[in-house]
């Protein structure tokens, strides 16, 4: 019956569910019931899809105690330091560049500096695993060629592997979260930036009591979505050393959920890695919504 | 633009540092991808002798004749690279055009219907939209086994039919997009629900359509985890699982592996310097209000 009293016949009511069919029907089979099954998975021990045994909650205990899950828990947070505090203030800094007023050759500068984010991580790690290369690579080169002191054997991919991940996902994501900030700035009104300047604002007061404020949402949005794919960090590392890499010195957490399930084939304990991984996450999403409303009642 | 007119000197001076800070950081992002292009041309023992292209007495300093296309060649004939390719191209387009379908289909609905049960809807495409994905690896790579669709596309295809993240994206879209009295003229001549959906809605939704089968193409080319899982049979493989095992069989023939990582980039770069303006229209969408 239609209740609105609209003169207007209505639509029949099966009509959006047509249409919502395909997402509630993967949402059921390739969401909801893999969900249901991770959480008794995650109390198994299993050997492949086929045979598995109960054994409770010692997944969960065991996992405390690993220590290729602390040094996995490790490296991860060392990379996520590096993205939130190397990649987005130097992602802040190039849209800011780029929001100059009256510069030229924006739209051909911001597709530059994006185009890494469309290159596939596989790629990027085979094109930076060759890049690494002692004496060869070109990134000695580079740097004996500018500082003559630097040593061309430097062992990038042997010993220093988390900051050659670091230096990768640099090129890799700081285009790709300068498109937010650019257009959280192209967002702020000039009426404001104005306003402050007649007031005698310098730069730096204009930015932080003007620009800040403005652009928190977004900062605090980007800094969520850098920390949550930190978090899920697997492939570059995978490929760049091809497996977590001489001592693990670049295994992460999903690399060894991914070890643990399909080359251990333990898709219990995997699936225990996944809900400790998946709390972390939820607690950052639940953080940034704090700071969020903190924000908003300044 | 009235702000250039009165632009005065010193403000132009000013942007000769930013002018100089951009360019090179554009040559730092751009620098890879040459240095990937020159090696793809180059045979082994050129690659260690020279870090870009084999100095020599040619058009500017390079030796040009010392370039080849062997690495390609053989990419193509001794390795079915040109069958990975297919593969790509194949996953991406139909993943891409059902993904957009199902999500525009979709987003549509919850914009444009009231119903029962649409709250509910809503709140499981937000609850979609947080589960992280490793968190599904396991019990979705068991899920694929019983159902028997390991080293099949439809075990890696079905999953992603119609992505939460679209169908978000192409409800905030309809919201903005479609005018209600537009659906309900429609309605009142006669026009079927399908029929308005396909002539009125989809064209409406156009530039989000755009954005949208580039971001789903660009995802599914790129992914690794989901073909290396699932997939067994070479000749199934797309580029990404394919030229990471080109590493080892050919581990030390860098030459070869570089082309082979051009030829599954450039398709998409290619695709996204035609599509660029609503590929990053429809990034930022969903971004902005925060």
């Amino acid at each position: 019956m239609n209740t609105s009293g609209k003169r207007f016949r209505t639509e029949p009511s099966w009509v959006p569910w047509l249409f919502l069919s395909p997402f509630v029907i993967t949402i059921a089979v390739f969401l909801a019931w893999p969900l249901i099954q991770s959480v008794l998975l995650s109390m198994q021990q299993t050997y492949g899809p086929k045979t598995s045994r109960w054994i409770g909650f010692e997944n969960f205990t065991f996992l405390l105690s690993d220590p290729l899950f602390w040094k996995a828990l490790r490296n991860t947070v060392i990379f996520a330091c590096g993205s939130v505090f190397l990649q987005l203030p130097l992602s802040l800094g190039l849209a800011m560049l780029l929001n100059r007023p009256g510069l030229k050759g924006r739209a051909f500068f911001r597709l530059i500096f994006f185009a890494p984010s469309l290159v596939g991580l596989v790629f990027v790690g085979l094109m930076f695993a060759l890049m690494f290369e002692k004496r060869t690579g070109m990134i000695n080169v580079a740097l004996h060629a500018l500082f003559a002191s630097f040593n061309p054997e430097f062992p990038w991919l042997q010993e220093y592997v988390m900051p050659a991940l670091i230096l990768a996902a640099l090129w890799l994501y700081v285009g790709f979260n300068m498109i937010y900030f650019l257009a959280a700035l192209q967002n702020v009104p000039a009426e404001l930036m104005e306003a402050a300047a007649l007031d005698g604002a310098g730069p730096w007061q204009r930015f932080r009591h003007v620009v800040v404020p403005e652009i928190m949402p977004v900062v605090s949005f980007v800094v969520l979505l850098s920390l949550l794919g930190s978090f899920q960090l697997f492939e570059l590392p995978f490929i760049l050393l091809n497996g977590p890499g001489p001592d693990n010195r670049g295994l992460t957490i999903v690399m060894y959920l991914y070890q643990m399930g399909f080359t251990a084939n333990d898709l219990g304990y995997a699936s225990a890695i996944g809900w400790v991984l998946a709390i972390m996450l939820g607690t950052f999403a639940f953080g940034q919504r704090l700071w969020l409303k903190r924000e908003e009642k300044r | 633009m009235s702000s250039e007119l009165t632009f005065s000197a010193r403000q132009r001076l000013v942007l000769v540092p930013v002018y100089t800070l951009l360019v090179i950081a554009s040559a730092v992002t751009l620098v890879p991808f040459v240095w990937m292009a020159c090696s793809a041309f180059k045979n082994n023992a050129d690659f260690f002798s020279s870090l870009f292209l084999p100095h020599g007495d040619g058009f500017l300093g390079i030796d040009w004749g010392r370039l080849t296309i062997t690495n390609f060649k053989r990419l193509f004939t001794e390795l079915s690279i040109g069958n990975a390719l297919l593969n790509s191209f194949f996953l991406a387009s139909v993943s891409a055009l059902a993904a957009t379908l199902c999500s525009a289909a979709g987003g549509y609905a919850l914009a444009k219907f009231r119903f029962a049960g649409r709250g509910v809807v809503l709140n499981l495409v937000l609850v979609a939209l947080v589960i992280p994905g490793p968190l599904l690896m396991a019990p979705g790579y068991q899920l694929i086994y019983k159902l028997g669709l390991l080293d099949t596309y439809a075990g890696l295809l079905l999953p992603g039919i119609a992505p939460a993240f679209g169908i978000f994206l192409f409800r905030q879209a309809a919201m903005n997009a479609i005018p209600h009295e537009l659906l309900e003229s429609a309605r009142i001549d006669g026009a079927g629900e399908l029929r308005i959906f396909f002539t009125l809605v989809l064209p409406l939704l156009r530039p989000m359509i755009g954005a949208f089968l580039m971001i789903t193409f660009l995802g599914t080319w790129n992914n690794f985890i989901g073909p290396q899982i699932i997939l067994q049979s070479p000749e199934l493989f797309p580029l990404s699982v394919a030229i990471n095992q080109l590493r080892g069989l050919y581990g030390t023939d860098y030459g070869m592996i570089m082309s082979g990582t051009l030829v599954s980039i450039a398709p998409v770069l290619c695709l996204f310097l035609l599509l660029q303006k609503e590929f990053i229209a429809g990034l930022t969408s969903g971004a902005v209000k925060g």
